[in-house]
């Protein structure tokens, strides 16, 4: 984050706006404690304040509801929303005003119907988000941060909340508001802000400018990679096909062709199934209905061992735990899912694997010192083209990418994208989420954007434009934004 | 191999263990001068004594350590050592040492499905599989001492010498090799460690975590099912619990080699030495006539301050 | 109404299955034996429990948590050695031998506690050297079996309410109208009861008890939420050790003497272990409870009995403990197979 100067009032609701990754978690992670600026300050209440834990900022009263949630499965809701502060008799836990008190908070947030004694783990999302705004209320903030509060709740609980807010700045409390929804930023805050890569924009009232003229500040920004030429070659065979894809709750019937030789992405907020179709596709979830064929023939993804041998490959959301072992060395790991293809009677031929490491990482130009150093000492963006390298070391037809970029360099970035034009110029497909709609646009010949478990809009050739991404992303038609 | 180096945070347990197994001999070897005048402990056929008892330990913890490495546990070892031992002893004969090592299969291959399919806590499940193979053999023998006897080729192994060198220890040796190949040799080997390390990672890089976590399993019980074996050679016979007083030495010899306790990490030179250590410790001790109460609570304390010591290297 | 009882049998699914099972053996074993229900059967099984049902208490706490207390056997056995000694003399110094050999096994599992939290030594291994170290500790104190714990004591412990007041001659020899309720209750389960719910009831009503469950449900929500963890942890062992010294006092005054027994030790441990599963407790920690472990407790025990009373070849005896054991495992694992994330399992 670069030096963000924003201010907010007592008795205000402030709303921060802006794209996956413009800074907004970082801001108020610095402001709860959880992070310590590397310059700068806080200034609450006219004292310069420097928190260096949670409990020290909810001493002060200033009180986060952060995304990842806070709240422990196996204990009941009345002891979660008290705690580390039960009301205590004769030094005990009095679980009977514990009860009672939960239940009084509860009818606060209109959850009547919640049981203060079932355990989180029974509830469903929406509820467990509410248990969490809960939890923060008998902290009894003056500073009310909501970081994303509000995305896993129904259209009800979103309502109680607006109402809990307004109850809230009634009675001189500062609300922070951060949400990907546009219109309900728009409809409840007093006070608007919009963030991108890391920097503060502009902050105004609220109404002061349109809905059109925010989405042009949220991604008017300069394009910071270059991107390699397009296809320009016609389009293969379709290599991957999906149709009405179905699992649990996160996928509600998802339809997507991909051809060999091109490059489709996967667009849209966070959360919205993109995880779970790249999952799903590698075999990693249970319980996946739907149609799938892979190169003309009908396929059921059982297990990822089942999808590596029919030629797919998936790059997972997050290196550190899902890609790499991170202790382990990197021959190690590039051999990972190799090690058929190295071995003799399962014992593992030496010069072969050495030659195998060597092609991997003469091809994705890994600046390794020696293969036998732990992962860990590479950069973060060595460590991704080690996860890419890999898969690719078994040459496979369709590769699955989930966010391949996040959290790496310029440099690093434009070369995964010279690499992923270079395999589908080879006759390959690549599928790619990607939480930077520059790089969807950038990288992508065709894009298709899910929203709330389906492809609601596939976007290509000159339709493929950043406004027409984040449009369709919000869920509003395109010519709101025109 | 590469020699060990103090720098290498991960070489650290073995050399502090292979020091302390120097001093404990050390040790023995003073009391030793002081009261009989003869420094016994570093003449060779003390030392092969010794190691030939302790290649039922040694093999053991080999085993162990494979389960180990995934960041599980295998309670079920005393019983498949005696179950293995007294099968061996029962059906006699050429197909004495094949019978004994199929119960370790079969156990092996029970646990492996427990724990990777049915994903109960190892802890737990080889605790029950222990116990319905002790209750199987305490059925199976009527509860007393069997009076089947060892086949001669079991005796051999167990007891007999090549060119001085008891056999048990050059079938420690194999068992150590084959561990070794498997460890740094074979996908199996690499694909235990990434299990141990992230299992939900290695499942994603397409690799059969259950066959990896059953594989090791069966390896356990099968270096359980030898040592067995070979105990019941070298006593002639198979008897009740035998396997009993192996199980936690097996487990302390891993950890004190360095290996995780929660997986992952781990060499098997660290597991030898560590078996070394124990086998060493615990002869010394009897040289030193130390009574069983101090024997223990010199066993629990040198485990622990060698783990605080490792500990301490790991901050740093 | 109806559905919140419904709920909360749902949530303790484990307890409850460990509950019907006990009510059911219970119930057939007493219906089958021939002096069934009587006070004497009621008094010697109760005797057979006590100290195992203690010890399964004191692994509970460290389950929990998500650890492991492989001392819990040990411990008590030492403090089954240091009771033979000091639990002598006039009432009130038995008394106070009693105090001592609580303080033993509670100081020894807040020694536990240390080592885990300060020494960051895994608990499973850090108990195993501790347990060791008991266990040499125990046969210094007691190189062979012995002891001469009070008659009296002996007598009015391992019997019913009536033999206590006839022991101590109160309530007219244990003949007052008042007592009659209860004079056929068995004194060792009145100790269990007493002892067992007013130290963990009261403890379940504290941050620190509730710290112990957070940890072993999640522990970065734990942090997240402020709570005290260095201190829980520290709580955990100190209660396991009290619970595994509760066990190790009663088995001396159960016996009369202080035994320093390797074989039994690492046989209560593992027991206790069973206990806890049995009892509904998981052993990724977080949920469960000490009831739950003093019922699997009685599951095991009571499969026992009943090789008495059936006639089957005793032998067969740890057969069917431990295909109980994983019988009962295997059916609380079937949920695995609806997991559909088959990353979560995983976790």
């Amino acid at each position: 984050m670069d030096s963000v100067d924003f201010c907010c009032q007592a008795g205000s609701i402030h709303g921060i706006l802006g794209e996956n990754g413009a800074g907004k978690s970082t801001l108020i992670k610095i402001l709860s404690g959880v992070l310590a600026p590397s310059e700068g300050q806080v200034i609450f209440d006219g004292r310069n304040v420097a928190y260096r834990s949670t409990a020290e900022a909810t001493a002060d009263g200033i009180v986060c509801i952060f995304q990842e949630l806070s709240l422990v499965p196996d204990l009941s809701v009345a002891e979660n929303i008290f705690i580390d502060q039960p009301p205590r008799r004769f030094g005990l836990i009095d679980t009977r005003k514990q009860r009672q008190m939960a239940k009084e908070i509860l009818a606060r947030i209109k959850c009547e119907d919640v049981d203060p004694d079932a355990h989180i783990r029974e509830l469903s999302l929406s509820r467990r988000q509410m248990i969490e705004i809960a939890k923060a209320l008998v902290k009894n903030p003056r500073v009310l941060i909501l970081d994303e509060a509000t995305s896993a709740l129904t259209s009800n609980d979103v309502q109680t909340v607006y109402d809990l807010i307004a109850e809230l700045r009634a009675d001189g409390v500062a609300c922070i508001f951060i949400s990907h929804r546009m219109h309900e930023v728009d409809q409840l805050c007093d006070q608007l802000s919009v963030f991108r890569n890391g920097q503060h924009i502009k902050s105004f009232a609220k109404g002061a400018l349109s809905e059109a003229e925010i989405v042009q500040l949220m991604i008017g920004r300069e394009i910071t990679a270059q991107f390699p030429p397009k296809r320009d070659k016609s389009l293969g065979e379709t290599t991957l096909s999906v149709s009405d894809l179905r699992w649990e709750d996160s996928l509600k019937g998802v339809d997507i062709d991909v051809h060999a030789g091109e490059i489709v992405g996967l667009g849209g907020l966070d959360g919205q199934g993109h995880k779970e179709l790249l999952l799903a596709l590698f075999g990693a979830l249970h319980g996946v209905e739907g149609q799938i064929s892979l190169k003309g023939r009908p396929y059921r993804p059982a297990s990822p061992a089942l999808s590596k041998r029919l030629g797919l490959a998936l790059v997972p959301e997050d290196r550190k735990t899902e890609g790499l072992m991170l202790e382990m060395s990197i021959g190690d790991n590039l051999l990972l899912p190799n090690y058929p293809e190295v071995s003799k009677n399962g014992v593992i031929d030496g010069g072969m694997a050495k030659a195998a490491i060597e092609k991997a990482v003469a091809l994705l130009q890994i600046k390794v010192g020696s293969p036998d150093h732990p992962v860990e000492t590479l950069s973060g963006g060595n460590q991704q083209k080690g996860v890419i390298a890999k898969w690719l070391m078994l040459n496979p037809d369709v590769i699955l990418l989930n966010d391949p970029t996040r959290g790496i360099d310029v440099g690093t970035k434009q070369e995964i994208y010279r690499l992923m034009r270079d395999l589908v110029d080879a006759g390959k497909s690549v599928l790619l989420y990607s939480t930077d709609y520059a790089e969807l646009i950038g990288c992508c010949d065709r894009v298709c954007v899910m929203y709330d478990g389906r492809v609601v809009s596939e976007l290509e050739g000159d339709a493929l434009t950043e406004k027409a991404i984040v449009a369709a992303s919000l869920n509003i038609h395109t010519e709101a934004v025109a | 191999m590469k020699f060990l180096s103090f720098s290498n945070p991960a070489d650290r347990p073995l050399i502090i263990a292979l020091m302390t197994t120097f001093v404990i001999l050390l040790v023995g070897t003073a009391y030793t001068l002081t009261t009989q005048g003869t420094a016994p402990l570093f003449t060779p056929s003390y030392l092969l004594q010794q190691l030939q008892i302790g290649s039922f330990l040694g093999i053991c913890a080999a085993g162990m350590m494979m389960v180990v490495l995934l960041g599980h546990i295998d309670l079920s070892v005393p019983w498949t050592m005696t179950a293995a031992a007294m099968m061996a002893t029962t059906v006699g004969g050429p197909w004495a040492i094949p019978a004994g090592l199929s119960v370790g299969l079969c156990v092996g291959l029970l646990n492996g499905f427990g724990v990777s399919v049915l994903r109960i806590p190892s802890m737990i499940f080889t605790l029950g599989v222990d116990s319905v193979l002790r209750g199987l053999m305490v059925a199976h023998t009527g509860g007393f001492a069997p009076q089947t006897k060892a086949s001669p080729l079991m005796r051999y192994l167990a007891a007999d010498t090549i060119l001085g060198i008891p056999v048990a220890i050059f079938v420690w040796a194999f068992v150590s090799l084959v561990i070794v190949v498997i460890l740094t040799r074979a996908g199996f080997g690499k694909s235990i460690y990434a299990v141990g390390v992230k299992e939900g990672a290695a499942y994603l890089s397409g690799i059969r975590t259950r066959r990896v976590i059953t594989g090791s399993f069966v390896a356990s019980s099968l270096c359980a099912a030898t040592a067995g074996i070979l105990l019941a050679g070298y006593s002639a016979k198979a008897y009740q619990d035998m396997g009993t007083q192996y199980l936690l030495p097996a487990i302390a010899a891993v950890v004190l080699g360095g290996t995780h306790i929660l997986g992952g990490r781990g060499r098997y030179l660290g597991t030898l030495l560590g078996a070394t250590l124990l086998v060493f410790l615990n002869s010394v001790l009897s040289i030193l006539q130390m009574p069983e109460s101090y024997r223990q609570i010199i066993y629990g304390v040198v485990i622990i301050t060698m783990l605080l010591v490792y500990g301490r290297g790991k901050q740093n | 109404m109806i559905n919140k009882v419904k709920a909360s049998i749902l949530r303790n699914r484990g307890f409850t299955g460990a509950f019907i099972l006990f009510a059911a053996l219970f119930l057939t074993y007493q219906s089958m034996h021939p002096r069934g229900f009587s006070t004497a059967v009621l008094v010697q099984n109760s005797n057979e429990v006590v100290a195992l049902a203690f010890v399964a208490i004191a692994q509970t706490i460290p389950v929990l948590m998500g650890g492991l207390d492989l001392s819990v056997g040990a411990v008590m056995t030492l403090t089954n050695t240091v009771a033979s000694h000091v639990v002598t003399g006039t009432p009130l110094q038995m008394l106070f031998g009693a105090v001592v050999t609580l303080a033993v096994g509670a100081g020894f599992g807040a020694m536990n506690g240390l080592i885990v939290v300060y020494g960051r030594i895994q608990p499973i291994i850090a108990t195993l050297a501790t347990g060791a170290i008991a266990i040499g500790l125990a046969l210094i104190l007691r190189p062979s079996p012995g002891g001469d714990i009070d008659g009296d004591l002996n007598w009015a412990a391992t019997n019913a309410v009536f033999d206590l007041a006839e022991t101590y001659g109160f309530a007219d020899n244990g003949n007052a109208a008042w007592l009659q309720p209860f004079v056929n209750i068995p004194v060792p389960l009145l100790i269990l009861l007493v002892v067992a719910l007013g130290v963990w009831l009261p403890f379940k009503r504290t941050v620190t008890c509730r710290t112990i469950y957070a940890i072993g449900s999640a522990e970065s929500a734990a942090h997240l939420s402020g709570l005290p963890i260095a201190r829980a942890k520290i709580a955990a062992f100190t209660l396991a050790g009290f619970f595994a010294a509760c066990g190790g006092l009663y088995l001396a005054v159960q016996t009369s003497s202080g035994n320093a027994d390797i074989t039994q030790a690492g046989t209560y441990t593992l027991n206790s272990i069973a206990s806890v599963v049995l009892g509904g407790t998981s052993l990724m920690g977080g949920s469960g409870g000490a009831i739950g472990s003093m019922i699997g407790a009685f599951i095991l025990r009571i499969i026992s009995f009943y090789f008495r009373i059936l006639s089957i070849d005793p032998l067969l005896q740890p057969l069917i403990e431990g295909l109980v054991l994983l019988v009962a495992v295997s059916l609380g694992a079937l949920r695995t197979f609806r997991v559909k994330n088959k990353l979560d399992l995983f976790r």
